[in-house]
């Protein structure tokens, strides 16, 4: 219990300091190693309470593909050395205050809402689906996603296709002026089209191209 | 202080979606930023989804916490998208000369 006690410090103290250095941080690209970082130490977390299937995916997903993305587009648009100036703007701008003032009751909200849930457990008492202790995490959620949640399942998939689309239909740009390969009007290119006989005559030419 | 639950698990949730909402009232660099912070969000989420699934016993959260991911990772995607075609538009993303949008 003190080893998981200590773990759980570590790591949630590691996660909150790169989640406040992601805010504050000057340069972008430093933003983003710090995400990396906190993606890391919560997936930590995640392995060491039980659910390792979802920590590995956090891994694979967040720090593997969306983090990469992140790091792809900061240093592709060039913005990496702009300066953070959310301490020293140009005009004082009211936002600052305000923000901290709604930042700070969202938190106590929350706070409250986790002291009722600690000191009156009883509630909820729904457990639709008990966790067999003697299956693995990852063979317990296959059973569970693959039969009871599979039309949501494969409606995340469409979700993905869909943000594929968009995504390649947003920065898809056409250039005019670049000759290109059209395949389909070659793939369709048929013979009387293309071809044609003519009598000749003699001592008289064939126009082509009329 | 020794015996690590549930409420633990849930404040620390609580924490990082509270960075997550400072850093985008607060930011005024990019928007990329503004993604990342909406990142946190998402992840402190999934914190809380976990530990309840965890502690209540109800592998349904870690299910639901599958498909947040999806979602994520797709609105990740298109955000960024977004993102590239309005720097090639307007050759800048930061927040305070995004406003268009002003009327």
């Amino acid at each position: 219990m003190l080893a998981h006690s200590i773990f759980f410090y570590t790591f949630s103290l590691i996660a909150i300091i790169s989640a406040i250095m992601v805010t504050v941080s000057k340069n972008t690209v430093h933003s983003v190693f710090f995400l990396i970082l906190d993606f890391i130490s919560i997936s930590c977390l995640f392995i060491m309470i039980g659910a390792e299937f979802l920590g590995m995916i956090m891994l694979i997903v967040y720090v593997g593909a969306v983090a990469v993305l992140f790091l792809f587009v900061v240093m592709m648009l060039n913005v990496a050395q702009q300066k953070n100036q959310w301490f020293s703007a140009r005009e004082s701008s009211n936002h600052i205050p305000i923000g901290i003032i709604i930042s700070t009751i969202i938190f106590f909200e929350l706070i409250i809402v986790i002291g009722g849930w600690k000191f009156k457990p009883g509630l909820v008492t729904s457990m639709s689906l008990i966790v067999d202790k003697n299956i693995t995490n990852t063979h317990s959620i296959g059973f569970i996603l693959y039969t009871d949640y599979i039309h949501i399942f494969q409606l995340s998939g469409m979700i993905l296709l869909v943000a594929m689309i968009g995504a390649i239909v947003l920065t898809f740009r056409q250039r005019s002026g670049v000759k290109k390969q059209s395949y389909f009007s070659q793939i369709s290119r048929e013979r009387d089209k293309s071809v044609e006989i003519v009598e000749v005559q003699q001592n008289k030419g064939v126009k082509i191209d009329d | 202080m020794i015996d690590i639950g549930l409420g633990h698990y849930l404040t620390l949730g609580a924490i990082i979606f509270t960075i997550g909402i400072v850093g985008i009232f607060l930011n005024r660099k990019n928007i990329i930023v503004i993604l990342m912070s909406i990142e946190l969000i998402l992840l402190a989420v999934n914190i809380n989804l976990v530990s309840f699934s965890i502690f209540l016993g109800d592998i349904t959260g870690q299910i639901f916490t599958l498909f947040i991911l999806t979602v994520a990772a797709a609105e990740a995607a298109i955000g960024l998208a977004i993102i590239v075609v309005y720097y090639r538009n307007s050759s800048t993303i930061r927040v305070e000369e995004i406003n268009s949008l002003k009327g």
